[in-house]
């Protein structure tokens, strides 16, 4: 009753004091929002993507114009192969991606994929020691303490010198590789799993305390979601050190892998392929990144969009 | 029972950097059942050490403790706490969150339907049915903090311990909650005890204000009988006469603490 008494008031108003040029104003005040927006909306229909476009898209792609100048600059005074040059090669190579004569002649494809399994195999043991032991070391400070002189100690390690006594230990380059991906992703994931062990809210606890929760419904309940955020950091920097690994690692030991392959394009002196090499690297570890910030989206549970 | 919760001689000590710290001393306190006190003082004045105290969080360091007749040795689900910063897991809906602490607590004796009966009963208590499905960060603080007291509720504490639940919301928000806390409290007839430092809130919800002197060494300082008729309808309360000089006694003893701690 009494909303539609003020709108009966609002509709005699209207009609004799707003004049007809104002349809928006009168609409709104009548309520009847669906005649009013449209323009408004095909006005922004317009307007948003078109200045998205430009804050998005147009930044980017001018530096990668700038960026591809530069490079034709720099090889029309050198023997580096430009961007042309490099575009047909790299036509070439991608043309027949998983071909392969012998374990020496093998397509970019199959490269690729060993070295990502290299990495999926190094990586993956890390994660399987790296975070439970980040857990152990987070939650209690005796162990914390006692790990702190080792982990200070081994992480700056440069990767590679690891690669000896893998060769040592196992006796073989595949395994050796492997191990120095493990040995050198592992130290983010135990540092950033501790550091968010540490960090769980102490109201959450609290929480867990009066409630009386099993040790095992507070793990899978609050300490596991709580620290998750900070394990997907860990596995994020954790991977890019491995992908960054894998090259120099397969450079040294041989076999199939993007790394073995620029090696092997240096020994043929095919410095277009190895540019090609070069942005298959590139553009493989930003899609890792991309699909482990992707992942990590998932566990953000504040909506901050952090 | 005519003390429900009995406080006697207590006296918490903090071991800080510079030297152990006296936080509360000499507290004595008796609360019946059913009854709704409040504690009242200024901050820093050591309210949420004392009811750290009874939820068992923290240990005294001398002192008697006991709810129902047994001494109070560590937390439980029989004396709930509603946080302060309503502490609800971000990662759960409204109902896991409150399905939790129901799990926990009727989780050997119900069958799982009975379970979701409760949580869905508690949430209807606060009004919150709608928002059951809601991730924390999806609704409001003051809903928030509804979900907070739904979960205290639904295991049916005998004790429901509040810690400044209201303490930061908008003004607007508070005094809407404070209406839907007295008709909750009363529905559930839980002895309860709030830590608050809002005088109206105090009044319009309590049987009794316990006011704190300022620390170090804290202790109550007096205590205020706040006989209104139940139940209290806030805007009859405004122009009550036995409201104000209640509410008066409230702001004068506080500014008379104010005064000692300035001096």
């Amino acid at each position: 009753m009494g909303v539609m008494r003020i709108d009966k008031t609002w509709k005699r108003v209207a009609v004799r004091d707003y004049p007809a040029h104002e349809p928006s104003e009168n609409g709104m005040r009548v309520g009847r929002p669906a005649s009013v927006p449209q323009p408004l909306k095909r006005h922004a229909r317009f307007a948003r993507p078109a200045a998205a476009a430009f804050r998005f898209a147009v930044p980017p792609l001018l530096g990668l114009a700038l960026f591809i100048l530069g490079w034709a600059l720099v090889a029309g005074h050198t023997a580096v192969p430009g961007p042309i040059e490099t575009w047909k090669s790299a036509l070439k190579v991608f043309a027949h991606p998983f071909y392969s004569n012998g374990p020496n002649d093998q397509g970019i494809g199959w490269n690729v994929l060993r070295s990502l399994l290299r990495v999926a195999v190094g990586f993956g043991l890390a994660v399987i020691v790296g975070i439970p032991l980040g857990f152990v070391i987070g939650r209690f400070s005796f162990i914390s303490r006692m790990s702190r002189p080792i982990i200070s100690l081994l992480r700056p390690v440069s990767p590679l010198a690891w690669l000896p006594i893998g060769l040592y230990v196992f006796k073989q380059a595949q395994l050796a590789a492997i191990w120095v991906i493990f040995i050198s992703s592992i130290w983010p994931m135990i540092i950033n799993t501790a550091t968010g062990v540490t960090r769980v809210p102490q109201d959450y606890l609290n929480v867990a305390r009066v409630l009386k929760l099993s040790e095992w419904k507070v793990f899978t309940k609050i300490l596991f979601p709580a620290v998750l955020p900070y394990m997907m950091t860990g596995m994020r920097l954790s991977m890019g050190i491995a992908w960054l690994v894998i090259v120099a690692a397969e450079m040294l030991t041989g076999g199939v892998g993007i790394g073995f392959w620029v090696w092997d394009e240096w020994n043929n002196l095919n410095v277009a392929h190895i540019i090609i090499a070069i942005f298959v690297i590139g553009i493989v570890g930003f899609l890792l990144e991309e699909a482990l910030l992707l992942v990590a989206k998932r566990f953000n549970y504040y909506g901050d969009g952090s | 029972m005519n003390h429900y919760v009995l406080i006697e001689n207590l006296s918490k000590v903090f071991d800080t950097r510079k030297g152990p710290f006296v936080a509360l001393q000499a507290v004595n306190l008796s609360v019946r059942r059913g009854e709704f006190v409040s504690i009242i003082g200024h901050s820093g004045c050591g309210k949420s050490t004392l009811l750290n105290l009874v939820a068992g969080l923290t240990q005294a360091t001398s002192g008697i403790l006991l709810c129902a007749g047994r001494e109070i040795a560590g937390p439980g689900p029989d004396r709930a706490v509603v946080f302060q910063n309503h502490s609800l897991l971000p990662w759960m809906s409204c109902f896991e969150n409150v399905y939790l602490a129901v799990e926990r607590v009727f989780g050997r004796a119900d069958g799982k339907a009975e379970l979701k009966r409760r949580t869905q009963a508690a949430l209807d208590l606060v009004g919150l049915a709608h928002a059951a499905h809601k991730l924390p960060h999806e609704i409001s603080g003051g809903m928030k903090q509804r979900v907070g007291i739904a979960r205290a509720l639904s295991m049916q504490p005998e004790v429901l311990l509040l810690d400044e639940p209201l303490g930061a919301l908008d003004a607007l928000t508070r005094a809407h909650l404070q209406d839907e806390l007295l008709r909750i409290v009363a529905a559930s007839g839980c002895t309860t005890i709030m830590v608050t430092h809002d005088v109206d809130e105090a009044v319009l919800l309590s049987d009794r204000v316990v006011m704190m002197t300022n620390g170090p060494g804290a202790t109550i300082g007096a205590v205020l009988d706040i006989d209104l008729q139940r139940p209290r309808v806030r805007l009859e309360l405004a122009s009550d006469t036995d409201y104000n000089a209640r509410r008066a006694a409230l702001l004068a003893f506080l500014h008379e603490c104010q005064g000692v701690a300035a001096a």
